[in-house]
């Protein structure tokens, strides 16, 4: 069995293929063959309105076995707030009572055992956008669409905070710097902002206040993810936090370095477009958080590129330690040892030997190195 | 399968999230054996998106190593009957637990009666428990409604009311349901199954409600009367229909299903089993524990009492930091036998729910490691507790006992009754010595009295889980001789002790070490080898009258030891285990305990 964490993709040129899903069934507003723009809407949707259950027999004081006679709407119609919807005539036209709907919407149903009107409030309109400048390859019939493009593509570890495109711009000169607010002015109002090896949480405060939408960063502390969002971040699922940009971390927690091959490629693009996602999941169906630029001089493939089977591992792959005490070392692979070997932990298992940049060599176990995939 | 004939050989996979495990059982010199073992990666995710590659290549290495032919040559399955020895297997079994296991959505009336009596069937058979609703939720019902919305479980159990009860909340909880239009995790054009497990007189209703939007399958009350739970009806439902519908609808399970011999069972439905009948079988209570990366699994028998439970947040890699933030970081530190900068602990339990798959190279990095995990399954042991209790909502008469009971304390799992801890998951079963796995275990779980620990070897349990299903005699027999490894015995004494005086004398007469007489002070951990198999007659008693090993407060207990790779292991710390606060104190504590049970190599 092939002991080894499949890498992440820094590349500079990679055929990019997006699935554009609506978050249920709706109406696709693409063909297969056509050229979008990451703005461009390519599907909409409308998702049903809040449910509000209310119990209306016990506001009229009836007997539920008696709500059908006392409604002046039935099921389906269409109300406004605070429309009527039933009413009792009391006794001689005294103390009759009446009940109206707490919101806009449809009558979903009424229950002559419980007493209950489920009001459905007004849909709420949703559309999705084709996130990268490509061409559609495939249309999911009522869900969405597949987006192709030439791009950059540089896969981080981890994300917080969902899409946004905007420019982007160098905040550091070196990888191994650290982004503090100092360095964050006015000209980065809507701009992707690339850091070096850490970014401070007064960084990240200042980018948010001069209205940067984004940061990219080699490292970044955990705990600091609590001040950030009010909370801990416990299972490794995110993408919907509100913290007022989105925010990448390629390398993982702590001050580590941004890959230089990373930092390279991010800083030849400045001034350009990007696509950013925050959006991680580490379990089963595995999403990496993402910096794409697409490489709209090229031309984009016509038909959908399927992805191939997982690589192995070889001599000469780019590796990254993943785990103490090389944890962000760089290096390449230069040994594949076969027989396991005993760890200073005491535990038993396979190893690789990894050459790293300043020539010295060391053995790691091998799932504790990640490969670059280029 | 031939039905006459004894069973000689059984292939048994367990297809898990990450992994797909084969074992390879066989009749040797009449006994059954676990004798080959593979593994392959698991492939119901792309780009392969078939499980059935996976559980190939794992039986392909079990053909390869024990040189029995297992695979037919065009991959199109496992060759069954055994036709000779060198070729096929009797029967091919297989459990399931990939793409993120069965998940289901509970609902009854009352949250801690009918509700509770859903959850404990949906637990049992192998399920992780999404969410539960019931009439009285904190949550109000468009709150409820939006939360079943976003949902999206493989099957909903809805139980309330006893036959002959409420219909009203039971048609309530329905009709929240129906306002839901909840939809199914994997999608496809099949719909969300809901069993329904209620109050009998309301089936017409129940029909009436969800049988259009929703594959409704209606049977026996989970709680027909208020005195009693009747969890098997539904239970078997679950099994049913995580076949017919969930399998069916997840890539490569139809030709997997074709190849069994048995129905595919949920790994921790089958981890479940094998539990009631090892505590059957034996006439002893038992407590597993099951520690994965993402949830830990806890089940106890206890006077014939099953109970599970998944603590969905607490596990060793992609939960890792929810450990830290359920337990905190003092609880964790509290453990670990050396100074460490905070801010660095924090980055790396981060940097381990981000590289799941990493292991400790380090010593340090392993110590963290097992400090973390005596939190998870400390934390994970006390909700399995609070939950593994007698029904609510029955009229008990207490007797004067009962009025001087001092814990109000009213779990089913009492740990001086336990007679059998079980560890499994990567952490316990796979640490580089095995004092190791017993340390974390003894203090993660604070047994009390006289203790068995063990672990399972290699994960085997869900194997033999529905290897019992099959042939029980071949699962206990495997269970006993390779499954379990024996660690030992705890010896722990209970409570109250007067600071500074012994509190414990321990006479042992080891088998090859001669007699041992010693008396403990409080707050020592001790250890003596003792081997697998051996036995140790030891008299134990309290030197204090308020300290009880099981005899009784103050009285004296003579026993036998069981052995083990570690020994017996003597607990004087007291219960709960206090590790005092200030650092400069705890680590030469900790290092003491570390030592008297040889769990880290010197440090050169």
């Amino acid at each position: 069995m092939a002991i080894f964490t499949p890498g992440l993709k820094v590349t500079a040129h990679t055929v990019l293929v997006k699935d554009r899903r609506l978050p249920l069934e709706g109406e696709v507003l693409v063909s297969v063959g056509q050229d979008v723009r990451s703005g461009d809407i390519v599907a909409r949707t409308d998702l049903p309105g809040k449910i509000y259950p209310v119990n209306v027999a016990n506001q009229l004081g009836v007997d539920p076995g008696r709500l059908s006679a006392a409604m002046t709407k039935a099921v389906g119609d269409t109300v406004a707030q605070g429309d009527q919807i039933a009413k009792t005539d009391g006794i001689f036209g005294l103390f009759g009572s009446e009940a109206f709907a707490p919101v806009g919407g449809t009558i979903e149903s009424i229950s002559n055992i419980t007493g209950q009107v489920i009001f459905q409030a007004s849909p709420i309109p949703v559309e999705i956008d084709a996130y990268i400048n490509g061409k559609v390859v495939e249309v999911l019939a009522d869900e969405g669409c597949v987006v192709q493009a030439p791009a950059m593509l540089v896969q981080g570890i981890f994300g917080l905070g969902g899409e946004v495109q905007a420019e982007l711009a160098m905040a550091v000169s070196q990888p191994t710097e650290v982004l503090d607010a100092a360095a964050i002015t006015e000209a980065h109002r809507g701009k992707i902002l690339i850091g070096g090896s850490y970014v401070t949480i007064a960084g990240i405060q200042k980018a948010v206040a001069v209205g940067a939408v984004g940061i990219v960063t080699g490292g970044f502390d955990y705990d600091e993810i609590k001040e950030l969002l009010g909370y801990e971040v416990g299972v490794a699922i995110t993408g919907g936090e509100d913290l007022g940009l989105t925010l990448i971390v390629t390398e993982g927690f702590g001050e580590i370095q941004m890959a230089p091959a990373t930092f390279a490629l991010l800083e030849a693009r400045v001034g350009r477009q990007a696509s950013i996602n925050g959006a991680t999941q580490i379990r089963a169906g595995v999403i990496r958080p993402e910096v794409v630029v697409t490489l709209d001089d090229r031309k984009a493939p016509d038909q959908k590129v399927q992805a191939g089977d997982p690589k192995g591992l070889a001599i000469g792959d780019a590796v990254r330690g993943i785990r103490a005490p090389w944890f962000g070392r760089l290096g390449q692979v230069s040994g594949l040892p076969v027989d396991p070997v005993i760890l200073g932990s005491g535990s038993k298992a396979r190893v690789m030997e990894v050459t790293f940049e300043d020539g010295t060599t060391a053995l790691l176990p091998r799932s504790n190195v990640e490969v670059i995939e280029g | 399968m031939s039905e006459t004939r004894p069973l000689r050989s059984v292939l048994a996979t367990d297809c898990g999230s990450t992994t797909t495990k084969a074992i390879l059982i066989e009749l040797v010199d009449g006994e059954y054996r676990q004798t080959w073992r593979g593994e392959a990666p698991t492939t119901v995710e792309a780009p392969f998106e078939d499980v059935t590659r996976g559980v190939l290549n794992a039986a392909q290495e079990v053909q390869e190593l024990s040189g029995r032919k297992l695979v037919h040559d065009d991959g199109s399955g496992i060759i069954t009957p055994e036709s000779d020895p060198q070729t096929g297997v009797d029967a091919y079994i297989s459990t399931s637990s990939a793409g993120g296991g069965l998940q289901v959505v509970v609902g009854g009336v009352v949250r801690s009666m009918s509700a509770e009596s859903a959850m404990r069937a949906a637990l049992g058979a192998g399920a992780i428990v999404m969410d539960t609703f019931a009439t009285n939720d904190t949550r109000r019902p468009h709150e409820q409604i939006e939360r079943i919305r976003q949902l999206r479980p493989d099957m909903i159990l809805l139980s309330g009311g006893i036959d002959g009860g409420t219909r009203k909340h039971v048609v309530s909880m329905a009709e929240r349901i129906r306002a839901a239009r909840p939809r199914t995790r994997l999608g496809g054009a099949y719909n969300l199954p809901i069993i329904y497990a209620g109050n009998n007189e309301v089936h017409e209703d129940i029909r009436r409600l969800l049988s259009d939007i929703a594959a409704l399958t209606i049977t026996d009350n989970v709680r027909p009367v208020m005195e009693r739970e009747n969890l098997d009806p539904a239970r078997d439902k679950i099994h049913d229909l995580f076949m017919e519908h969930v399998m069916a609808q997840a890539p490569g399970y139809p030709r997997l299903m074709e190849w069994t011999d048995a129905p595919i069972m949920p790994t921790p439905g089958a981890v479940g089993l094998i539990m009631q009948t090892i505590a059957r079988q034996r006439g002893i209570n038992v407590l597993g524990v099951d520690i994965g990366g993402a949830t830990t699994d806890v089940f106890s028998v206890f006077d014939g009492h099953f109970n599970r439970t998944v603590s969905a947040n607490l596990g060793m890699s992609y939960s890792v930091s929810n450990v830290l933030a359920e337990a905190g970081l003092p609880m964790i530190l509290r453990w670990v036998p050396f100074d460490i900068d905070e801010k660095q602990l924090r980055n790396r339990i981060g940097n381990k729910m981000i590289r799941p798959t990493t292991i400790p190279e380090t010593l340090e990095e392993l110590k963290v490691e097992q400090a973390i995990a005596r939190e998870a399954l400390r934390l994970a042991f006390i909700q399995h507790r609070s939950f593994a209790v007698g029904l609510k909502g029955v009229q008990k008469q207490r007797t004067i006992a009962d009025a001087f009971r001092q814990t109000g304390d009213d779990s089913l799992v009492q740990m001086m009754q336990l007679d059998l801890l079980v560890g499994s998951g990567g952490v316990l079963s796979h640490a580089p010595r095995r004092a190791q796995s017993m340390r974390m275990m003894i203090d993660a779980f604070a047994p009390e009295g006289v203790t068995e620990l063990a672990v399972d070897s290699i994960f085997m349990m869900p194997h033999l889980g529905v290897l019992s299903t099959v042939n029980e005699d071949a699962a206990t027999q495997v269970f006993e001789r390779d499954c379990m490894v024996y660690l030992g015995t705890c010896v722990a004494a209970v409570g109250t002790a007067v600071p500074g005086k012994p509190v414990l004398r321990v006479q042992l007469e080891l088998p090859d070490g001669g007699p041992v007489d010693e008396t403990l002070s409080a707050g020592e951990l001790r250890a003596w080898a003792l081997a697998d198999g051996a036995h140790a007659k030891a008299t134990l008693t309290p030197l204090q009258n308020g300290l009880d090993v099981g005899a009784g407060p103050g009285k004296a207990l003579q026993t036998e030891l069981r052995g083990g790779r570690v020994g017996v292991v003597v607990d004087t710390r007291g219960r709960p285990i206090l590790v005092p606060e200030d650092q400069a104190q705890r680590v030469p504590l900790l290092k003491q305990w570390v030592d008297h049970l040889d769990e880290y190599p010197e440090v050169q």
